[in-house]
């Protein structure tokens, strides 16, 4: 069990501005399921640019949800220009500290507050959410780019691989990244000048995070394969997605049409290797 | 108030096992190898113990080592097999089991260049069998699987899988740590080469485990030093720690018969209340055949610290399968060999009973958690409408 301090467990156990706002002038999403953590942070801004509100819901641990509930605090009364500087040493701060294993908590909440101001000023969303990342996929298992952790290690300091985790998850699941993320820890120092260019993605998904590959098969599904069903009476919907394997349970006509597996195979299979990833799987389940 | 349900992780100590160590500490504190009848009296109660654990297994006293921890019985088995067969490189587990296995295999695979097949499980945790079956090879030195599951409590085919093996003429290891005390081992009826258990999950200190390895088969040390052990274990005994385990076994063959319906009926009644009472969870693990004190439940679209935290302020007990408690960020990977969703994955919670539970206990889990879960599903920004309804529906028995 970790160690929190009391501002922690308070936090956690009485957390500050939960919820939505349904007018929000801002809104910033960061995190996924599968990530394990998760958040949504709401921002009600004024015409002076003050914020006099937010509000936010988490998924995650209990410094996952202290950590949003003092952003809240913290940002609530602030200009946008002032919210901005609100780091993730802030919050951790704010909170007295959190044990380094869960300072990605706090990184998480920066980031959302980076995104719900990008949106309130109209801008595009930055890291994650955007598919066309300008940097490097590092770790495939938590979707964290080399810009970020670059940024994350000058911020903060970081030596060790154990460090970049702590603050950005990268290495934290399989440990495929480990070697990369060493590259750039000496990268940081100095000590490599250069880091190699991404080659051009073969195929619409590489390079997307686990979430965001998620996002573009749903999104196929909803604006290309559902409507094609409906027009013969049928309908879709997706169940699960594991890696490559999407299982999806078929509705309507097509729930007992003899072809059904054609139909699987020839139409949904093939249109979501087209457009995500050629090793996609389809199966009914 | 506390109420203990993670026994799988430790046990508390039966109060006769400390009854019966108490004076090993105080007065007769000999060592059991010294010429003198001051250690001479020790060495009389550790080969009691020996026995004690021998008839639990139904196997003879000689074929017990006593070591430290079922970690080193573990790993004291793979590497003996190793080193006795040279020439044989290979090595078959599972991708289930307990770091204590797999962490080495890993190890093995990359420090030393031993090639590893990794079992897989079906949906509900069961092995492939057919999988083992094809993954025999001519130089494969070891088969080891584990009896029991830590996490979700499923019991492998065992007798099946040690004859397999015996057949095949591969040495066939368990670790046995989760099951022995809770299921009947008989060694005398089943051709397991060896097997490991651990004196802390059946109420026993910490500090204490034991190998079973059948006599004739080839063994090589781990530890080399002095002759304890037949000079199969070298380092002076933990005299404790070994009369604790030999009491602990002959406890745990009086009460097998209330592991598998007391804490049964207990175990039943937490998992079947929580499933009624909270929407969206889900019983990982193979309904029909686990060990009788383990249930583990995913809870969707909340993460396992949280629930783990917010139970802890009531005095509750358990463990999380899910990242942020083990200090890696991924799920557990017995639940992700399963195939378990991420957004269930998360809010895994394994709770793992023993004697010592009442019902009192059960029924205040039962009144409480569905609070805490749907207390943090308000906070949460995902929930089964958000989440394409199909997400819950799909994996909810
Ligand atoms: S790719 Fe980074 S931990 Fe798996």
């Amino acid at each position: 069990m970790w160690e929190y301090t009391d501002k922690v467990k308070d936090h956690f156990l009485n957390p500050r501005n939960v919820g939505t706002i349904e007018d929000a002038d801002g809104i910033g999403e960061v995190g996924s399921l599968a990530c394990g953590d998760a958040l949504t942070l709401y921002l009600k801004v004024d015409e002076n640019e003050v914020i006099t509100d937010a509000k936010f819901q988490t998924f995650g641990c209990a410094s996952a949800i202290a950590s949003s509930s003092a952003l809240t605090e913290l940002i609530i009364g602030r200009t946008v220009a002032e919210a901005e500087n609100v780091s993730n040493k802030d919050i951790a701060e704010y909170l007295g500290g959190l044990p380094r294993q869960k300072m990605h908590c706090s990184v998480m909440g920066h980031e959302a507050l980076e995104q719900a101001i990008r949106n309130y000023r109209g801008e595009a969303p930055s890291k994650a959410e955007e598919s066309h990342h300008e940097g490097q996929l590092i770790c495939e298992c938590f979707g964290v780019y080399d810009e970020e952790i670059l940024a994350a290690i000058k911020e903060n300091n970081l030596r060790t691989v154990e460090d970049v985790t702590n603050f950005t998850k990268a290495g934290g699941g399989c440990g495929k990244c480990v070697e990369d993320i060493e590259r750039l820890l000496a990268e940081a120092r100095g000590e490599v000048a250069t880091c190699e260019t991404p080659s051009a993605p073969e195929f619409p998904a590489q390079g997307l995070t686990n979430l965001q590959r998620m996002h573009l098969i749903e999104k196929v599904i909803d604006e290309e394969i559902r409507p094609m069903l409906q027009a013969d009476g049928g309908n879709i919907q997706l169940s699960d997605i594991n890696g490559t394997d999407v299982f999806v349970k078929l509705l309507g006509m097509c729930s007992n049409c003899p072809s059904s597996q054609l139909t699987l195979q020839n139409v949904i299979e093939a249109k979501l290797r087209e457009k995500v990833d050629p090793a996609i799987t389809v199966r009914e389940g | 108030m506390t109420i203990y349900m993670d026994n799988n992780a430790t046990t508390r100590v039966d109060p006769a096992v400390f009854e019966e160590i108490r004076p090993y500490f105080t007065e007769l504190y000999g060592n059991p190898s010294s010429m003198h009848k001051f250690g001479g009296q020790v060495g009389v109660k550790i080969r009691e113990a020996r026995e004690r654990v021998a008839a639990l297994l139904n196997c003879s006293p000689e074929e017990i080592i006593f070591t430290a921890c079922g970690t080193e019985s573990d790993n004291t088995a793979i590497r003996s097999a190793l080193a006795a067969q040279p020439d044989k490189r290979h090595i078959i587990t599972t991708r289930v089991e307990h770091p204590a296995i797999l962490s080495l295999c890993k190890y093995l695979e990359k420090k030393d260049g031993y090639a590893v097949t990794y079992v897989g499980t079906d949906e509900n945790g069961r092995l492939n069998m057919d999988e083992l079956r094809q993954a025999i090879r001519d130089d494969t030195a070891i088969i080891s699987v584990m009896w029991a599951n830590n996490e979700t409590g499923n019991l492998h085919p065992i007798e099946d899988i040690a004859r397999l093996a015996h057949e095949r003429g591969v040495l066939f290891h368990t670790d046995a740590v989760q099951a022995v005390g809770k299921v009947a081992i008989d060694l005398k009826k089943t051709p397991i080469d060896m097997l490991s258990l651990s004196g802390h999950k059946l109420h026993a200190p910490k500090g204490v485990g034991a190998l079973f390895v059948r006599k004739r088969i080839p063994f090589r040390p781990y530890l080399i030093g002095g002759h304890q052990e037949g000079s199969r274990r070298a380092g002076t005994e933990n005299t404790t720690g070994i009369i604790a385990l030999g009491k602990a076994c002959d406890l745990a063959r009086e009460h097998m018969a209330e592991e598998d319906t007391q804490v049964r009926a207990l175990r039943d009644k937490l998992e079947n209340g929580l499933l009624k009472a909270v929407p969206d969870v889900k019983l990982n693990g193979d309904r029909d055949n686990r060990l009788p004190n383990t249930s583990n439940l995913s809870f969707g679209y909340v993460e396992g610290e949280a629930i783990l935290l917010m139970m802890d302020q009531l005095g509750i007990c358990a463990s999380s399968g899910s990242a942020c408690t083990s200090g890696s960020l991924e799920p557990s990977h017995v639940l992700r060999a399963m195939g378990v969703p991420f957004n269930f994955a998360h809010g895994s919670i394994r709770f793992s009973l023993s004697r010592f539970n009442t019902e009192e206990e059960v029924d205040f889990v039962v009144e409480n958690l569905p609070g805490i879960i749907a207390n943090l599903r308000k906070l949460s920004p995902f929930s089964a409408e958000k989440q394409a309804p199909a997400c819950t529906k799909a994996f909810s028995e």
